[in-house]
């Protein structure tokens, strides 16, 4: 079943907002989602489902499968089982018309992608582009705007996570942290409807994070994206997230708003895990 | 012996002609290499096992070929095939083909080199596969490799004298034939081999150069 109309539900939104958030971003559904690496089983029939604009992040212990969850959705990662629903649309299979799903071609996946935007760990920012190019190749290329559209656009984003005058340079040129502000950039040109980010603060120096962290919150405060986000920092999980998902080994071990995982977990497994990290 | 000075000094131009022809295979030859050997490692990762199995083991026997046995095949044994074809074209041809095989797994290195997070940056960008090679990929696999390539220039010229195996009026053939002509071989084969001395310092100061300029974005 693909999850519901946004209409029918507004995302839930946290406590305090004056309106609910409404969103016309997708939704998520993942059903008895299977993947093996070898032998080794790392999402054993998972499921669950994301509302329209909702802000979910996945906490746990590595190896818990959440990054490879991000992987699925971008289509890193071969889907070995189950079926995945961005929308009312399965993101691996199409639908031959009678209610069967097969597995999709590469069109498919092409169209279903445009949806989906992702920010990495490493940034994986063009390092043979400079910024400019690095902002626009995708918009030139994939959904074909004109070259000063992109420029256009790019010069926007770049304002927005306050690297205006970065536009030349080339990223081998940038901190760290100015890196990861354009990679963000570069995914938010794409328009996504559904926005990926994998420990995009794990590869920063100390001093950095605090200010990637404070422009993704300005983005999630901004933007109505379905926003799926896998840290280590769980000040930075409190701040953005509805609902906190806690895996191990595969599974989803716990689930709730921020305030309840993070204040009173209510799982023996997420208390150790929460202890551990907060005391690094 | 006594070196003459006149005699050097008389059969200098027609020693730079064969330069000439020297430099000229070589960088036709070169400009093939480049190409073909591109063509190859592209060839190889395509999907379909017939296309890439095929081109791996033509490469391989290339390479594992002598160079000289290769220009005799394309310029005494393709004629019977109905292709006649120049000494000069032949040894291009000949040159470009056997180099082409090196500079294919120079390629391959490249690319495997290209961290896999470029790769998926693309994917994330949702780029189509001929964007991702031509803007993201093969930009920064050459990069890595122009030292290596640049060596594989050097390499060629030096071999270049192979061609005068199959009547390619090169350097050392020129200078053989003045040798031959006026049996004094002292001052013919002593410039040639001061020219490509000369030739291959300057190129590997450019090469060098290159190697700099590309070392860093």
């Amino acid at each position: 079943m693909p999850p519901t109309e946004p209409t029918d539900t507004p995302s839930p939104s946290k406590a305090g907002d004056a309106v609910p958030r409404v969103s016309d971003a997708p939704g998520i559904r993942f059903e008895k989602v299977v993947k093996r690496f070898g032998s080794n089983v790392v999402l054993r029939e998972l499921d669950f489902t994301v509302a329209p604009g909702e802000r979910v992040t996945l906490i746990g212990p590595s190896g818990s499968g959440k990054t490879t969850i991000l992987r699925l959705l971008m289509t890193l990662e071969k889907l070995d089982d189950g079926v995945i629903w961005i929308g009312d649309r399965p993101l691996w299979h199409q639908d031959k018309g009678d209610g069967k799903l097969v597995p999709a071609g590469q069109k498919h996946l092409h169209e279903m992608r445009k949806q989906v935007g992702m920010v990495f760990q490493q940034f994986n920012l063009f390092p043979n582009m400079n910024v400019r190019r690095n902002l626009t190749e995708g918009p030139v290329r994939v959904l074909g705007l004109s070259k000063d559209e992109a420029n256009a656009r790019a010069q926007e984003l770049l304002e927005l996570v306050g690297l205006s005058d970065k536009i030349d340079d080339h990223p081998a040129r940038l901190s760290g942290g100015q890196q990861q502000r354009v990679a963000i950039a570069r995914a938010l040109a794409m328009r996504p409807k559904v926005l990926l980010l994998d420990e995009v603060t794990s590869a920063l120096d100390p001093e950095l994070v605090v200010g990637v962290q404070d422009l993704l919150r300005d983005i999630a405060r901004q933007t109505d994206v379905t926003l799926l986000c896998v840290t280590h920092e769980m000040h930075f999980a409190r701040d953005i997230s509805d609902r906190v998902l806690m895996f191990d080994q595969g599974q989803i071990v716990e689930e709730g708003p921020p305030e309840q995982i993070f204040g009173s977990p209510s799982e023996q497994r997420t208390r150790d895990f929460l202890q551990a990290v907060l005391a690094t | 012996m006594e070196w003459d000075w006149t005699y050097t000094g008389e059969i200098l131009p027609d020693l730079l002609n064969g330069l000439r022809v020297t430099v000229t295979a070589t960088i036709a030859g070169y400009a093939i290499a480049l190409v073909l050997g591109l063509v190859w490692t592209l060839l190889r990762r395509t999907p379909s096992r017939i296309v890439n199995q095929t081109v791996r083991w033509v490469t391989e026997f290339i390479r594992s070929t002598p160079l000289l046995v290769q220009l005799f095949f394309i310029y005494y044994v393709m004629p019977t095939f109905g292709v006649t074809l120049g000494p000069l074209v032949a040894g291009i041809i000949g040159l470009g083909l056997h180099y082409s095989t090196y500079t294919a797994e120079v390629y391959r290195a490249g690319i495997a080199d290209v961290p896999k997070g470029q790769w998926e940056a693309c994917t994330a960008l949702n780029l189509p596969r001929s964007r991702t090679w031509l803007d993201v990929i093969l930009p920064q696999a050459i990069r890595r490799v122009v030292p290596t390539l640049g060596n594989y220039l050097i390499a060629m010229f030096k071999d270049s004298p192979l061609l005068l195996a199959i009547n390619v009026l090169e350097l050392l053939g020129t200078a053989y034939q003045i040798g031959a002509q006026t049996l004094k071989f002292l001052e013919p084969i002593t410039v040639v081999g001061l020219l490509f001395v000369a030739v291959s310092v300057v190129s590997s100061i450019l090469v060098r150069r290159l190697e700099k300029r590309y070392a860093t974005y």
